[in-house]
């Protein structure tokens, strides 16, 4: 009843919605390509006024995009598994498996046998994580818990046992092949060259995708969809989804709830642990102890970003992969981008003024004016704020979207069949 | 039951007409007897056993993902694919051909948050209709629909009569199961008293055939009501989050020594109205006043620290701690009172003496006070909370189904405790679905429908067929 | 009885079946399980072993009771390893900045920590009060927010001064009057336990008589149970949220003590990290109780420790960490196995106890 409102949510009770607040805008294709081109827009403008070219730069894109593979499998994963009804934390878990299992397959077998055995020693963390939330009924989070840290045992003893020399990293892994468009890479990089605004800085990102890509990369963008198509245009995907919206409705009409929970966990765990294998594979071409480094959550911070929704964690994975590829550049790159955000707000803010939400308007000038305080009186940015930013990015993001923002609905709850709600 | 037909079932809270119908539809095995279906007698396992033999069913608490379009929730465990793809378009046609054919119109692409609850009822019918079923069940159809939504759902139980189907109408609306039956099966006690022809019978008849006429009354007698006023409560309103008010300008009086009784079918607000007196609801509006004291801004605890027992609806999820030991059930609700708390401490022997003593004084039928409340019997949680709730010496009681789901014996001593505290110059709000028990207990009975009072009854004069007939809204306004 | 046996049965069912695993993973290995058992508790029981074992269990103690009192009320504070590293960061920094005299020194490190340590936590509770936002994903965030705030504060033109004869870097050392000497306790050995164990056993003592004496322990084993009973019975779980989550921040601002005041004496780049996960390893295996919490922590620092021999016999000694691994994993199921056999065994037996009481009844009638 109406009591329950008031208890303390549960984990699955988390971003509880309100309905009558949902209202967005639908993201059609011309919104989509207006926003990308202002995006660039900003970015160029802000490149031609610090001339901190590294904010765009082929490199930087390429680096952002590559970064975003491994955020973005473990969010696919935690979309998989959140919409069949089971939080996932042990993502991060599964992905250190995945890192493993590709440092070991890799370097005994190269790198594509490396990627298939990362899926599947991810998939056998998921599986575990299954057996204990759906057959025992654990709480999610709890066993979420115990898998990231059992993983992190798992790699370690394997480490020590296959490379008794220097446990905490494998050899080199054989790098895996790149895709390069012969004669029109280079002609994007000549233009990128030139500076010119907007232009360069489209060429930039048309080299970025066109020089150098791994194949890897071209599986992962490609899994986007796939998802998309499985779980919303299928009537598997459809009943899979149904175990996290109202399992109870769903066992009503013969879907068997535990199966499909089963499959989705399982999945999630293979794309984490897929994800963990671009890490060693492809990013570093080495397995390393702790190279993780949290990427499994960022990953799920990427897909309730995006509203458990296949675009929106891709465009969460993006920005966070940009963020990281950021450390990696210059101060001056990193300070530059502050004033990018300075004029983002402003667009916004102007924005709202015109649809006459005046307190979010004001808020936006006055963070802008801040921002824009900090930048003139600063010559760099220190290295941390880049690497916090995914992490505030989505604290701010969920203190000031939870309302929007939509989890499934049964997700979290332990179902058990033929036990009331 | 025959073909083409509207057959409606009715029987008081509790004569089993909800295990009936879970039977039909396969969610429970009945001990005996058989069902036919066409002439051929049939065993239902499972819901999907039912469907594939044409019975479908609407449950009260509607069965639909919220975040899924209509669509979606129609086709979901039966949906219409090529290769495994979802042939949406095809689905869509054939929701669109039922709407047509049975007058159900719903948008197919809506999602069911966005809805109202007479759509989602037309969305659960057609559900049913989708799988092919022959013969619906509806439990409560009405239960949660507003006048116009009832007569939508009537007209299309028309249509769906009119198309040769047959509907199981479970209700205890006696008005409305008058107007929409062809046939009408009354039970009580888990029998079947008569199946009547609504042209034969009156809303009265039918309501003592409900009720029966053996009565083991809790009868209480010579008035002991003293003109101090105990909870004065007025104008209290409370809107859900839908925009629908649960609770329209309620206002009332308990005195000492008296027992307010609040009639109602189930979802009328009486829960609402509850857990706004205990400071549960913190968007509602109005004064609460106890005893001389404005309480309406003071939380649960404080009100409760005031002298407010509280005999919940809902003994499991807001009652007991299952998990945790009686003495503890005992703390639960007086934690901050004696002899439960010296200070900022539990004081453990004081309350498990004192749960000795409501063991011993209440009958709580337990090896000890360590089990965990979960391992008693209904009726046996229900004394541990009676007693409890009667610590510490309240002003006021609020006892909502104080005998829900508990065995005879319990019955009869928690009426013996209601008329004591009565006796003892408590003010008692009881809410109750059983109407002997709320003829029998009460001083005074008021009638709440759709969140507002509607009448007034005297227990004296009043009988269980006038009050279900105000109840139901079905006239009979005042005794 | 029989309650006390269900509850033992579950812990050590599932340490039974890690150490089989265990086992399995050894022999598979070829390596020969025994040996390798009686090398770990040889060494393991060695006296310098033991002062490092306590010490190592003192500073588990602590991380679990932090976690703990949040997972007693179903609130998962997974934010405990962020919230003592900053805490510690912070109490060494002041600590080596002023000079008290010895007890008021000490005493306002502890303090700053905790106040660090329940700043952090308490964002959280906020963050869930205020925004609705879930404090598993929020404490995650604010893990890597802290890791970042601190490396952006310790560096030389900050808070941290270069470590002489080193390259590392850490704070001012705090002086001899901020420093809590350690005792020796185990004969044979030379090297002191932390004079903080004391604290971790008032913090466990602390804990238990806070759980199961006070009313506010009351109201949060309550709210852990049945959030709408505890709701009705009248307790603000919105405020049980920020002061459990501020609670737990406390505590865990004191998991750096021992160490920092008994040993290191400084927050440098080699304080010790990843406490706060070890914390809810051993909340997990200990269920929450602060005397289960006790063995837990005994056991996880006797395996740390005694793991270090292993390395000399040609076993890696990360099978310990698998044992560990197995060993909460397993203990979660288990323990949700034995609650729910619980629950039905004591329904029968209740059931079967009054049928037996009313034939008695019967027949003395």
């Amino acid at each position: 009843m109406s009591i329950s409102k008031m208890s303390v949510p549960t984990p699955g009770e988390v971003l509880a919605p309100l309905a009558l607040q949902r209202r967005t805008v639908k993201l059609t294709g011309w919104r989509l390509a207006a926003l990308v081109a202002g995006v660039i827009a900003v970015l160029s403008f802000v490149r031609i006024v610090t001339g901190a070219t590294q904010i765009d730069s082929a490199g930087t894109i390429a680096a952002a995009i590559g970064l975003a593979i491994p955020i973005g499998m473990a969010g696919l994963g935690g979309l998989w598994s959140e919409r069949a009804g089971v939080v996932n934390i042990g993502l991060e878990g599964m992905m250190i498996l995945g890192t493993w299992g590709a440092g070991w397959a890799g370097t005994l077998y190269g790198p594509w046998w490396g990627l298939i055995a990362g899926a599947a020693f991810g998939a056998i963390g998921g599986l575990v994580h299954a057996v204990a939330t759906v057959t025992f009924g654990v709480d999610q989070i709890v066993s979420g818990v115990a898998i990231n840290l059992l993983g992190l045992g798992i790699t370690q003893y394997l480490s020590a046992l296959v490379w008794p020399g220097q446990p905490t990293q494998s050899p080199s892994i054989p790098a895996i092949g790149t895709f390069t468009l012969p004669g029109f890479s280079d002609a994007m990089a000549t233009i990128a060259e030139k500076g010119w605004f907007f232009v360069s800085d489209c060429a930039s990102i048309l080299r970025a995708l066109t020089f150098q890509v791994p194949y890897t990369t071209f599986i992962a963008v490609a899994l986007l969809p796939i998802t998309f198509f499985l779980l919303w245009r299928t009537a598997f995907g459809l009943r899979l989804r149904s175990c996290g919206e109202a399992p109870h409705a769903a066992e009503s009409l013969g879907v068997n709830v535990y199966l499909h929970k089963y499959i989705a966990v399982v999945v999630s765990g293979a794309l984490a642990g897929f994800g963990g294998g671009v890490l060693a594979t492809v990013l570093a071409g080495i397995y390393r102890e702790g190279q993780t480094g949290g990427q499994g959550f960022i990953g799920l911070a990427a897909m309730i970003f995006g509203n458990w929704r296949v675009g929106g964690l891709g465009a969460g994975s993006l920005l966070f992969g940009y963020t990281q590829a950021m450390q990696l550049r210059s101060g001056d790159a990193v300070h530059a981008l502050l004033l990018a955000i300075v004029v983002a707000l402003v667009v916004l803010g102007v924005w709202m003024l015109w649809r006459r939400k005046f307190s979010g308007a004001i808020t936006s000038l006055v963070v802008a004016g801040v921002a824009f305080l900090w930048y003139v009186t600063t010559d760099t940015l220190p290295d941390q704020v880049a690497y916090v930013t995914p992490y505030v990015a989505t604290l701010l993001v969920l203190s000031l979207a939870s309302q929007r923002l939509r989890m499934p609905a049964a997700d979290g709850k332990p179902y058990i069949k033929g036990q009331d709600h | 039951m025959r073909r083409g037909t509207v057959h409606a079932i009715v029987g008081e809270n509790g004569a089993g007409k909800s295990t009936l119908m879970k039977i039909l539809y396969g969610m429970q095995r009945a001990d005996e007897g058989t069902i036919e279906i066409d002439g051929k007698v049939v065993v239902l396992r499972s819901p999907s056993d039912a469907i594939a033999l044409g019975v479908g069913m609407v449950h009260q608490h509607f069965q639909l993902a919220d975040n899924f379009t209509v669509l979606e929730n129609v086709i979901l465990g039966d949906e219409p694919t090529k290769g495994g793809v979802l042939q949406l378009g095809e689905a869509r046609e054939r929701i669109q051909d039922i709407g047509r054919a049975y007058r159900l119109t719903v948008d197919p692409d809506a999602m069911v948050e966005d809805i109202g609850v007479g759509d989602r009822q037309r969305v659960e019918i057609i559900k049913v209709l989708y799988r092919g079923c022959q013969t619906l069940i509806l439990d409560e159809p009405t239960a949660v629909l507003v006048p116009q939504e009832v007569e939508q759902l009537f007209s299309a139980l028309a249509e769906l009569k009119s198309q040769g189907l047959t509907v199981i109408f479970i209700s205890h609306k006696l008005d409305e199961v008058l107007s929409v039956a062809d046939e009408i099966t009354v039970i009580r006690g888990g029998t079947t008293v008569t199946t009547v022809l609504p042209s034969e019978v009156t809303a009265r008849q039918l309501a003592e055939l409900m009720v029966g006429s053996e009565l083991p009354s809790p009868e209480t007698r010579e008035s002991t009501v003293t003109d101090v006023t105990v909870l004065d409560a007025s104008g209290i309103s409370l809107t859900a989050d839908s925009g629908r008010r649960l609770l329209d300008d309620i206002s009332l009086r308990i005195h000492a020594g008296e027992v307010l009784g609040i009639a109602g079918v189930e979802g009328n607000g009486q829960a609402e109205l509850v857990e706004t007196i205990m400071g549960m609801h913190s968007s509602a509006t109005g004064t609460v006043v106890l005893g001389e004291e404005d309480i309406s801004s003071w939380s649960t605890r404080a009100r409760r620290e005031a002298g407010v027992g509280y005999i919940p609806e809902d003994r499991s999820r807001h009652g007991l701690l299952l998990e945790a030991s009686l003495w503890e059930n005992r703390v639960l609700g007086h934690q901050t009172q004696a002899p439960n708390a010296k200070g900022a401490l539990i004081d453990r022997k004081g309350a498990r003496a004192d749960t000795d003593r409501i063991v011993a004084e209440y009958d709580v039928r337990t090896p000890s006070i360590d089990v965990m409340a979960s391992s008693l019997s209904g009726g046996n949680q229900q004394k541990l909370i009676v007693g409890r709730e009667m610590s510490g010496n309240p002003r006021l009681l609020i006892a909502a189904h104080p005998t829900r789901g508990v065995d005879v014996g319990a019955q009869a001593a928690i009426w013996d405790e209601i008329r004591k505290a009565r006796a003892l110059g408590l003010g008692v709000l009881l809410i109750s679905a059983d109407l002997d028990e709320l003829i029998g207990l009460s001083d005074h009975i008021k009638v709440l429908l759709r969140g507002r009072f509607v009448a007034d009854a005297d227990p004296l004069t009043v009988t269980p067929e006038l009050l279900g007939s105000a109840m139901t809204g079905a006239g009979g306004e005042e005794s | 009885m029989r309650k006390i046996a269900l509850v033992v049965a579950a812990p050590l069912l599932a340490l039974a079946f890690a150490v089989l695993v265990t086992t399995v993973i050894l022999i598979a290995s070829g390596h020969a399980p025994i040996d390798v058992y009686k090398q770990m508790w040889d060494y393991g029981t060695q006296p310098d072993s033991l002062v490092l074992t306590l010490n190592l269990s003192t500073t588990y103690y602590l991380a679990a009771v932090s976690v703990a009192i949040g997972f007693k009320m179903n609130l998962f504070n997974i934010g405990v390893d962020g919230q003592y590293r900053l805490a510690a960061l912070f109490a060494a920094f002041v600590g080596g900045r002023v000079s008290l005299p010895p007890v008021l020194h000490v005493t306002l490190i502890i303090v700053v920590a905790m106040a660090v340590g329940a700043m952090w936590a308490g964002a959280a509770a906020v963050l869930k009060n205020r925004r609705g936002v879930s404090e598993v994903i929020s404490t995650i965030m604010l893990n890597y927010v802290a890791t970042g705030v601190i490396a952006f504060l310790l560096t030389t033109d900050r808070f941290a001064v270069m470590t002489e004869g080193s390259n590392n870097i850490g704070t001012q050392p705090i002086p001899p009057s901020g420093q809590v000497p350690g005792f020796n306790v185990i004969p044979e050995s030379t090297s002191p336990v932390f004079g903080l164990i004391l604290l971790a056993a008032l913090v466990g003592i602390g804990y238990w008589w806070m759980l199961s004496r006070t009313r506010f322990g009351f109201d949060l084993r309550a709210t852990g149970l049945s959030p709408t009973a505890a709701v009705a019975s009248g307790v603000n779980v919105k405020r049980m949220v920020l002061y459990v989550m501020l609670l737990s921040g406390a505590i865990a601002g004191l998991i750096g003590m021992p160490q920092l005041l008994g040993e290191s004496h400084t927050y440098n780049l080699d304080f010790p990290a990843g406490l706060g996960f070890t914390g809810i390893a051993i909340a997990l295996l200990g269920r929450n109780s602060p005397v289960g919490i006790v063995f837990g922590s005994l056991l996880w620092a006797f395996l740390d420790v005694s793991r270090q021999i292993l390395d000399l016999t040609g076993v890696s000694k990360e099978i310990v960490t698998i044992m560990q691994g197995v060993a909460v994993l397993s203990v979660v199921i288990a323990y949700e196995l034995v609650r729910r056999y619980g629950i039905a065994a004591q329904q029968r037996e209740v059931g079967r106890q009054l049928a037996a009481d009313a034939e008695l009844a019967g027949a003395t009638a």
